[in-house]
């Protein structure tokens, strides 16, 4: 071999190099965008890594509506909307090296993505005075605003998730009182974010006298449940209810197919997509959560395909516009845009920073008129937060995969405020006994919420 | 009292109690274990054949099976796909042995061990940068994978046999054996065993270093696509099965870096060592061992043998 065709095959590889590190080092290169004028947004995303399947779409959804009321309406009040993505991996070392990399840029609003990057966040917060967004995610007792007013978490935390599988498991069986000696599954994903509703599940499971069993999935096994569903198949719960995520969803749905689990009693929480579920034979009559639209027919989504989309500034692929994971990027970037009007509406400021975010998060109410004003009426239920009140715990639906498609199947079902307020005030108040010189909340309450 | 008879009883008993049961856990383990050992194996021939642990095994797998349903999305048929598949893991190979083990050649092994790692992050990023990071479907149907299931009704129960499972455990077998006649009756697997045996040695007798190199990876390169082709056929395809590679560890450790027979019977100890231990064992600490099961098994056979079921001992007299 000569020293040239040497020569010539180091430098492709060199280049095949430069080419992953560039995709690697995208999202710092983006990062660079540090907000010069306008209102500066940072979205963390990962669009790489295992969990990119269920991150790419919501990446897609968050950042297109954004960029949709940058292009029709020239931003929000006016303002321009700077939109910035930093890529997380859904790592939380990495999550927390975006947050120090954005927050010199004055943002107004910090979705993180993820619960373990959320949950170091947190003390952050109100130092940095930068409010956060976890939506329907992170820590269940950040719902409480008088103890964390920089958090907001709507519509629903994990545990009224639970309440609402619960209370639909409970319809199934003719009442809740009807789960007495009933065996009921709990398959998650062993982090931060599955273990989270273990302590009300196993409330729940006193209270109502079912039984409780538990199969954890370590992040490096979501590809290989099997020990998993056999435990399955040997217990046989009357119901299997999953917190998954990335590919474990995929991966338990092919399980469960795999032991003829009955599918119409395996109910998740809101996070499979259309793709973990899309031709894996016997999936038919899957269940899970969901509190907002699906498809293109409503008109903010239509102007996202004619603003967006059609002019090419999308980073998704047409088709995948409007599918369930995308929406619930939609409906995020709902949140923040809304967030962001409140502020400008209460402090009548166009250039609103963290703090008069804050405050517009707190009194962020998304009512009928409001929705058809925005162009999504019907695409979800209405919202209203309050100064104590930073989640909503809002009623949500079960839909069904008919084989083709997702098909609402019932009506929105409330969490159990009875059970879930009082384990959720305890953990708040256990959270900033835990946590020497918590701040007592000095932020004033507007009149309005 | 209760919790010796959880721990040495009543595992025993569920399995007398439920043999259909113990079957399935015993055939989930088989094809874990026989796909476990396919990684091993890409391990094995390369720390053989150089002696560097190639740590970008793993993003081999996913990086192969990415090729294959990636060039399939770009609307290339599957079998020509499955073609270029195998010839982008050969340019790969042919790449690596260019422009990373030539020039760190005699280098300490420690460096070529930290050039891996660079191989696995340029590796990531090609693939996101080519394919995108969403997971993709394994082209099963299109490269006419068996599918569904064997239900076998005996033992008193029923024993489902995945068709795909099957075919994994078929294929790993006959790859299995066609790499072993390739290094025992071939010439180039003559050559092969010799660079393992001592670099200086197989150079005196003019075998190409190089030669050898860049076809022990396009070997693991193979390994790696029909890894991540069953892997993949069982789940999806995406950036989170180069975790399932680090399973390759423990197996590793029991059965030797140096021994094919070892990653065989280690895969398969280990893959059905850790399916047992968290069906039967399992749910008394809670679930969730099989992460870390596999690390006490092996660990608990070197305490007996340092070098492994199958690794050769090495005695070095000063």
């Amino acid at each position: 071999m000569t020293k040239r065709k040497a020569g010539v095959a180091r430098r492709v590889l060199a280049a095949a190099a430069l080419l992953g590190a560039t995709a690697l080092g995208s999202a710092a290169t983006i990062g660079q965008a540090a907000a010069q004028e306008g209102i500066y947004v940072p979205l963390f995303t990962y669009r790489t890594g295992p969990f990119a399947g269920s991150g790419i779409p919501i990446a897609d959804g968050m950042r297109d509506y954004l960029t949709m009321l940058n292009e029709r309406d020239g931003g929000i009040g006016g303002v321009k909307i700077v939109l910035d993505e930093c890529e997380t991996g859904y790592d939380t070392k990495k999550g927390l090296e975006c947050y120090d990399a954005v927050k010199g840029k004055k943002p107004v609003v910090v979705n993180p993505w993820s619960t373990g990057i959320t949950l170091p966040l947190i003390p952050k917060a109100s130092v940095d005075k930068i409010p956060i967004l976890s939506m329907a995610y992170g820590l269940s007792a950040s719902a409480r605003g008088d103890i964390f007013p920089w958090v907001f978490n709507p519509p629903d935390t994990y545990w009224d998730g639970l309440g609402i599988i619960l209370r639909y498991i409970g319809q199934q069986e003719g009442g809740l009182e009807k789960l007495k000696g009933k065996k009921i599954g709990y398959i998650y994903f062993d982090g931060g974010f599955g273990k989270e509703p273990i302590p009300l599940f196993e409330q729940l499971a006193k209270d109502f006298g079912f039984d409780l069993k538990l199969y954890p999935v370590a992040p490096g096994d979501m590809q290989n449940q099997s020990s998993q569903w056999l435990s399955v198949r040997r217990d046989r719960p009357d119901f299997m209810v999953m917190y998954g995520w990335g590919a474990m969803n995929p991966t338990a749905i092919k399980e469960a197919a795999k032991i003829n689990y009955p599918m119409e009693k395996f109910v998740s929480i809101w996070w499979p997509g259309e793709d973990d579920i899309r031709g894996t034979d016997g999936a038919k009559g899957f269940k899970m959560i969901n509190w907002h639209g699906i498809g293109t027919d409503y008109p903010a989504l239509k102007d996202i395909q004619k603003f967006v989309v059609d002019k090419g500034l999308s980073k998704a692929n047409k088709d995948k516009v409007g599918e369930l994971l995308y929406n619930r990027g939609v409906y995020n970037s709902l949140l923040i845009a809304e967030g962001i009007a409140q502020a400008q509406k209460i402090t009548g400021k166009k250039a609103v920073d963290g703090a008069d975010v804050r405050r517009g998060l707190e009194n962020l109410n998304l009512d009928e008129a409001r929705l058809k004003e925005l162009g999504l009426a019907g695409f979800t239920g209405t919202l209203k937060l309050t100064c104590d009140n930073h989640n909503g715990h809002r009623p949500a639906f079960i839909q069904q995969w008919d084989g083709a498609k997702w098909v609402k199947i019932t009506d929105p079902i409330e969490p159990m405020p009875d059970k879930v307020k009082p384990l959720l005030d305890a953990a708040a108040q256990d959270y900033a006994e835990k946590n020497p010189g918590w701040p007592k909340r000095s932020e004033p309450c507007d009149k309005a919420s | 009292m209760n919790i010796l008879y959880a721990l040495f009883v009543d595992p025993w008993v569920q399995m007398g109690q439920a043999p259909d049961l113990l079957v399935q856990t015993l055939w989930e383990g088989l094809v874990s274990g026989v796909l476990y050992a396919l990684i091993a194996l890409g391990f094995v021939l390369i720390f053989k054949a150089s002696g560097v642990f190639n740590f970008a095994q793993g993003i081999m797998v996913v990086f192969s099976a990415l090729t294959l349903v990636g060039l399939h999305e770009m609307g290339v048929p599957a079998f020509l796909a499955l073609g270029l598949a195998v010839a982008v893991m050969f340019v790969l190979a042919v790449a690596v042995e260019r422009v990373v083990l030539r020039p760190l050649v005699n280098q300490p092994d420690i460096i070529l061990f930290m050039a891996t790692f660079g191989i696995t992050y340029v590796l990531i990023g090609l693939g996101e940068l080519i394919f995108g990071g969403n997971p993709k479907r394994m082209i099963a149907d299109e490269l006419y994978l068996p599918k569904g299931a064997i239900d076998l009704k005996i033992l008193g129960g029923f024993v489902s046999l995945q068709k795909i499972d099957i075919a994994a455990a078929v294929i790993a077998a006959v790859m299995i054996a066609a790499l072993a006649f390739f290094f025992q009756k071939t010439r180039i697997g003559r050559a092969l065993r010799a660079v393992a045996d001592s670099h200086k040695a197989a150079l005196s007798v003019g075998i190409s270093l190089n030669q050898i190199w860049a076809i022990v990876w396009f070997t693991a390169g193979i390994v790696a696509l029909v890894t991540g082709i069953m892997w993949g056929a069982r789940s999806e395809v995406s950036f989170s099965l180069q975790v399932i590679a680090l399973k390759a560890l423990p197996v590793l450790i029991l059965g030797g870096f140096t021994s094919v027979p070892g990653a065989i019977v280690g895969g398969l100890i280990i893959g059905i060592g850790e399916k047992l231990g968290e069906f039967y064992w399992g749910p008394l600490v809670g679930g969730g061992i099989e992460s870390w099961l596999a690390y006490g098994i092996a660990l608990a056979f070197l305490l007996f043998r340092p070098q492994g079921l199958f690794g050769e001992k090495i005695i070095e007299r000063i």
